[in-house]
């Protein structure tokens, strides 16, 4: 990055009006996370007499407590659990079957290989919404409804982790390659001993990604889990609230509204520039 | 270099070819073969119709109307998530200190799920005990998205654009750091003002970003915004957010008319396959760049 001198820079009032404005700017970003944390701290009459206080109240114990062991159809606990297998389920299987093909496609020469690429680059313009009803009949056929390998298996074949692996893999010097067949190691070794331990950055990176991206599914697990044991957190909350008429249950919805958002959130933030990385990556 | 060998290959390419012909392939025809069909009163056997299907969609209102209320919800998402965006950057871009605390700050809405974003929208937006729209009631604007297809578009639209927000800024903050700081003070030696220098200098050496976010962003709203409409309006009230892909899931899981489900998911792969043959041109483009 190059240096910055002074010349185009905001100094004095300037500098303080850009500082309120990009203030101004991440409050207005942060108010609906901040008005759902202070609605999972205060009771459910705080919130049906409008308007709801905007400090968090002294519930905040009660409420996680009852959203986290008690529910509305099932604690959101077993929904945590679920969306911790899914989500897991989905990056480390993403990444173990793009490593193996991404390996293949770049190390070796197999009939086939240019068909097979072609089979795997079209997988990028399907997404699971458009071929939903197809799909579901045929996890239904599997006898995989309401099960994890039902949430997992349809969303890990994508292509996209498949090119970043063998984009960085065409990056490795060819020298390493050439001394693991002169050293006589087989090409599994190779892969072990050089290629996985040189993709340590970009597995994490798309890690990161993936584990989002498993995490915030939401109308794949609606359609194949129809038994709340085995909801997901962020398709869960929704089926919170009542049907028809009655009166929302807030301060628990709130709750678990933010349990939803933590493990993502903090995943990005422990993780930011792997996850940056991860985005422009996989975006490019 | 590569190693000798045929059957290795095979076998490492082998779970991920089995997944995408289990999963990809093989659904993708049912849609196209579903698509030629009609199922009979009973829901016994499966009558052809050759392209009947999508002859009655593309004539039917209700489909038609779904298209233009897409395009209207992912042009207006697109917007309202890449012009904040943009704002913020180029103000986050202008500090020397603090930047980084303020993108730190603006990553959060990211990762919160389409879903969850509806719910924190809605929760603000609530007829009953939504503080934002008690406020509005205050100044005489009575909201009730329930009721009022304009007023539940523009919270669908604003619920979708909030996390976007956050992805946009981090791409066009990327970008302004990269632009030449020489580039800038030349402009700036010569007399021209930061909102000169800005249209004349900063946007065009942004366009390939811009051009790049647009054809994301699109994607995003066209696909990936199920979640948030079917947590707040439910493709309500009368249609007016029922956007393309919430319309597959509603005829083909809750109306249960496959024929036109899978006509419509056709109809769908070929808008994908579209945008996506556009957001490669453009990847081509950039590398000559």
């Amino acid at each position: 990055m190059a240096e910055r001198t002074g010349m185009v820079e905001k100094r004095g009032w300037g500098l303080w009006a850009t500082h309120a404005m990009m203030i101004l700017g991440v409050l207005v970003v942060f108010f609906p996370i901040w008005l759902a944390f202070v609605a999972s701290t205060v009771t459910q009459s705080e919130i049906t007499q409008p308007p709801m206080p905007l400090m968090p109240g002294d519930q905040f114990l009660n409420n996680y407590r009852e959203a986290l062991f008690e529910g509305v159809n099932v604690p959101v606990l077993t929904m945590l659990v679920n969306s911790t297998i899914t989500a897991l389920g989905i990056a480390i299987g993403k990444i173990a079957i793009s490593l193996l093909s991404a390996f293949a496609f770049v190390y070796f020469r197999f009939p086939g290989r240019g068909m097979f690429f072609w089979l795997i680059f079209l997988t990028l313009m399907l997404p699971v919404e458009v071929r939903i009803v197809p799909t579901y009949e045929v996890v239904a056929g599997f006898g995989m409804l309401n099960s994890y390998s039902g949430l997992i298996f349809p969303l890990i074949a994508s292509a996209t982790a498949t090119f970043l692996f063998r984009q960085f893999f065409l990056t490795i010097p060819d020298e390493l390659a050439e001394a693991a067949r002169v050293d006589g190691a087989s090409p599994m070794r190779f892969f072990w001993d050089i290629v996985l331990p040189m993709s340590r950055t970009n597995i994490a990176a798309l890690f990161v990604i993936l584990f989002i991206y498993g995490w915030n599914q939401y109308l794949w697990p609606l359609l194949v889990t129809t038994d709340p044991e085995m909801n997901t957190i962020v398709m869960g909350i929704r089926q919170m609230f009542p049907s028809g008429d009655d009166l929302a249950d807030w301060p628990v919805i709130m709750a678990a509204s933010i349990l939803a958002m933590v493990p993502p959130i903090v995943v990005v933030l422990s993780m930011q520039r792997l996850f940056i990385r991860g985005l422009v990556d996989s975006e490019k | 270099m590569t190693f000798k060998g045929w059957i290795l290959p095979l076998l490492l390419i082998a779970p991920q070819v089995l997944i995408s012909a289990v999963f990809f392939f093989y659904p993708a025809g049912q849609a196209i073969w579903q698509s030629l069909f009609i199922p009979d009163p009973f829901g016994l056997s499966m009558q052809w119709v050759g392209l009947g299907n999508f002859e009655y969609l593309l004539g039917n209102k209700y489909y038609l109307a779904s298209f233009w209320t897409t395009a209207v919800f992912s042009t207006l998402v697109t917007v309202t998530s890449m012009v904040p965006a943009l704002f913020l950057a180029v103000i986050a871009d202008r500090l020397i200190k603090g930047a980084g605390t303020y993108r730190t700050l603006l990553i959060w809405p990211y990762a919160v799920a389409p879903a969850v974003a509806g719910v924190l929208w809605l929760f603000m937006f609530n007829t009953r005990v939504g503080i934002v729209s008690w406020y509005l009631g205050l100044l005489g604007y009575d909201w009730n998205h329930v009721l009022d297809g304009t007023q539940a578009m523009g919270l669908v639209v604003v619920a979708s654009s909030w996390g976007r927000i956050s992805y946009n800024f981090l791409f066009f903050y990327a970008a302004l750091q990269s632009v030449p700081k020489s580039v800038i003070e030349a402009a700036a030696i010569d007399g021209a003002r930061f909102w000169r220098r800005f249209w004349t200098i900063v946007l065009p050496l942004l366009s390939p970003t811009t051009f790049f976010l647009l054809v994301v962003n699109i994607i995003y709203a066209f696909f990936e915004t199920f979640g948030v409409i079917h947590t707040i309006t439910g493709g309500g009230p009368q249609q007016a957010t029922t956007i393309l892909v919430y319309k597959v899931y509603a005829d083909g899981f809750v109306g249960q008319d496959l024929g036109s489900s899978a006509a419509q998911s056709v109809i769908l792969l070929v808008v994908v396959g579209l945008l996506t043959v556009l957001q490669f041109k453009f990847v081509e483009k950039r590398v000559h760049y």
